[in-house]
């Protein structure tokens, strides 16, 4: 007689120590193997789209901030680069040079997070430890030059809020100075690790195409081996002056596409972003920061839209005018909510321990996926 | 121990009462210090400073926090099954303890001079898995259960290669009483069994690699067998939360965290008298060359408590460095490579001892 066995519904979150927020995962499970996954959102959902018809258009600014958290001057820069767009209007050199080292400074401090997370779901917790350690300089230079370490609402539309500190430049060079051995010493604690490497190589396998299909973007598309930024394919401010590579996904120690190809390409934008910021940190030429700011912001009637490359992938902001003070609507596409969707695609067939993996290594958060 | 105490008093249940009561002092105050240590050689490897306000570097962290679990409501879910899950937190802290019974600390402190101490200990020690699948299964939930089968497949694959090593020294030093291994091992770290043993010759040197071999394969298995990292998955706290006890809270969690650290440092002492001389000293003893007989007992009590911290530390060093394992991977180390190359080694040093 066949023994009667029925598949157990776990419902990981939203209280749980590595859903990275208020997610829930419902997983469908025949002992430890998955058999479907399907994320549920909504819990930290905060009408931005909504409150921002209600503001005018510098007012917005600070909502982008808690958008993506980890990556605040990254929605502030595409924000304002969006509303820039609709009104036409020229940049300071000095600004743009600033603009592009706080972005870069950022995508550092929040790849540290997204690999330190991904590491510490693995249960690896002193590299975890380390790496925000590092962060810490990264978010005292922010601290130095805006005064908040994590919400900076620092670009503004035509300029960013305050000047750089005179000690900004000396401090930043004394970073990438600290910063380059860090790298080479996560690699030897955590990245080459035989025991990390056996939780991450070869699991959740996302082919090219699928990534394409589902639109994933970032680092999750890059670790599938396509060669996609937007800082090239589309250069906005003046990223086309800078020499920089994009590393993709090789399967150094495994499939093309795997969990660790997408840890990987983290750690090798870090060293990219030190290397745009080497470049940029010299040249930042004089001039007042706050001269292109418009007295009275009211774009013509239009639509624009404008995407940036942040930590997490390509994210746009769709903004309609009907040339009031006000933006008719915000559309926001967010990157971390169009890679979640994969986690169905990815689980199938794998053990609880690796939803963790790889889940970690989509990189989540969940303030720009509920907004 | 227990003749010197019934000389002295002269009635046998308080004597008996006695002799328990020193192990479970040392259980408790192990795991107070056990507790600590963790926190602080976490805290440097991790670049931070760990407790440091409640007394000195923070040695009475632990009892802050013991008080404070002591006063804790003790919350049972309504559809937990409550007789195993009070049951449960008890069983896994007698199993750790009882341990203790028959652990030679030196030459006069052993609780009962047990002359199966060895087969004792590995049963014994088995009714920590009874504990935990009762306290996963009792507490009705999903997390819980997880963890209690994790728990009890791991455990009872990784006695497997305890087991066969044990045998091995048992063949090797023909006696499973712990108090005679450690005798054997005496008067120098040469004649430590991790080195070959107390004899002399050729075998003595073919021994020495497939007894540091036993050595590691029985650190690793133990490590799994004590749920630490990289072999902690029964309670790895980013998939389930805590594991087997993610419902249980106040005093009853504390009784696992105690049990847990118990379990470290027994696992330590075993291995320890072994493979690492038990109680007696690498260099001799200071109370032999001045002459006070009476000292040697403590130096004993310090070199073994000395030694078993040390592989404390190693297991503590471990897991702040190392990721962890996923089930099947940990499945895979067990009966793919422990038990294989235990069983090997079994075979050798079974042959070496006859020539």
């Amino acid at each position: 007689m066949a023994l009667k066995t029925e598949t157990m519904v776990l419902n990981m979150g939203p209280q749980h120590p590595s859903t990275h927020g208020v997610l829930r995962l419902e997983l469908e499970i025949e002992g430890e193997l998955i058999l479907s996954v399907k994320p549920h959102i909504g819990y930290l959902h905060r009408c931005f789209e909504k409150h921002a018809e209600a503001m005018t258009y510098p007012q917005v600014i600070p909502y982008t901030d808690r958008l993506d958290y980890l990556a605040a001057m990254g929605n502030n820069f595409g924000y304002v680069v969006a509303v820039e767009k609709l009104l036409g209007i020229q940049i300071p050199e000095r600004v743009e040079y600033i603009r592009i080292i706080m972005a870069e400074l950022q995508r550092i401090a929040s790849h540290l997070v997204a690999i330190a997370t991904n590491g510490a779901d693995i249960g690896a917790l002193t590299p975890f430890l380390y790496l925000f350690r590092d962060r810490e300089y990264i978010l005292s230079l922010f601290e130095m030059t805006c005064g908040a370490r994590m919400l900076y609402n620092y670009m503004w539309i035509g300029g960013v809020s305050h000047d750089i500190h005179p000690d900004f430049v000396r401090k930043t060079k004394e970073f990438i100075i600290h910063f380059r051995p860090t790298i080479v010493e996560l690699n030897n604690l955590l990245t080459f690790n035989k025991i990390f490497i056996e939780r991450t190589a070869n699991i959740g396998v996302l082919p090219v195409d699928t990534a394409i299909n589902f639109g994933a973007s970032g680092p999750v598309l890059r670790g599938s081996g396509l060669q996609f930024d937007v800082r090239k394919e589309d250069p906005y401010s003046i990223y086309n002056r800078f020499d920089f590579e994009i590393p993709t996904g090789k399967g150094l120690v495994g499939t093309v596409g795997d969990c660790w190809d997408r840890y990987y390409v983290r750690v090798l934008e870090m060293e990219q972003s030190l290397r745009i910021i080497e470049q940029a940190i010299d040249k930042i030429p004089d001039g007042d920061v706050h001269s292109a700011i418009p007295k009275r912001i009211k774009p013509p009637k239009g639509t624009v839209y404008s995407r940036v490359e942040n930590p997490r992938g390509e994210l746009g902001y769709f903004i309609i005018s009907d040339g009031n003070l006000n933006p008719f609507r915000v559309k926001v596409r967010a990157p971390s909510f169009v890679n979640l969707e994969l986690m169905g695609e990815l689980c199938k067939g794998h053990l609880v321990a690796d939803v963790i993996a790889i889940l970690g290594s989509l990189d989540i958060v969940l303030g720009e996926i509920d907004r | 121990m227990y003749q010197f105490l019934y000389d002295l008093i002269g009635n046998e249940i308080l004597a008996g009462l006695l002799v328990a009561v020193v192990p479970l002092t040392i259980i408790l105050v192990f795991a107070l210090f056990g507790i600590w240590l963790e926190r602080k050689v976490s805290a440097h490897m991790q670049d931070r400073l760990g407790p440091m306000r409640t007394g000195w570097h923070g040695w009475l962290q632990t009892v802050a926090d013991l008080m404070k679990m002591l006063q804790k409501e003790d919350i049972i879910a309504t559809d937990a099954d409550k007789t195993l899950y009070n049951i449960a937190p008890v069983l896994v802290f007698t199993g750790s303890f009882a341990a203790y019974a028959v652990i030679p600390f030196s030459s006069k402190l052993l609780g009962s001079e047990v002359e199966i101490g060895l087969f004792y200990v590995i049963a014994i020690s088995s009714l920590v898995v009874a504990g935990i699948l009762m306290a996963g299964w009792s507490a009705n939930n999903k997390y819980s259960l997880l963890g209690a089968m994790r728990a009890a497949a791991q455990i009872i694959s990784y006695e497997i290669p305890t087991a066969l090593i044990v045998l091995s020294m048992v063949m090797f030093t023909g006696t499973l009483s712990l108090d005679k291994i450690s005798q054997m091992q005496t008067s120098s770290f040469w004649n430590w069994n991790i080195f070959g043993g107390a004899i002399f010759g050729l075998s003595k040197f073919l021994l020495i690699p497939f007894m540091i071999v036993g050595a590691l394969i029985i650190f690793t298995s133990t490590l799994a067998e004590v749920n630490r990292v990289p072999f902690d998955i029964p309670e790895a706290e980013s998939e389930l939360v805590a594991g087997y006890f993610t419902e249980y809270c106040g005093m009853k969690w504390g009784m696992f965290m105690l049990a847990e650290y118990g379990n470290m440092f027994a696992v330590s002492a075993i291995i320890s008298i072994l493979f690492l001389g038990g109680y007696q000293s690498p260099i001799g003893y200071l109370g032999n060359s001045i002459g006070t007989q009476w000292l040697v007992p403590f130096e004993q009590g310090f070199w073994f408590i000395a030694k078993g911290l040390a592989l404390v530390f190693v297991q503590m060093w471990l897991r702040w460095t190392l990721p962890r394992l996923r089930v099947d991977q940990l499945m895979t180390v067990c009966w793919k490579y422990l038990i294989p190359f235990a069983f090997i080694n079994l075979i050798i040093i079974g042959i070496i001892s006859l020539i």
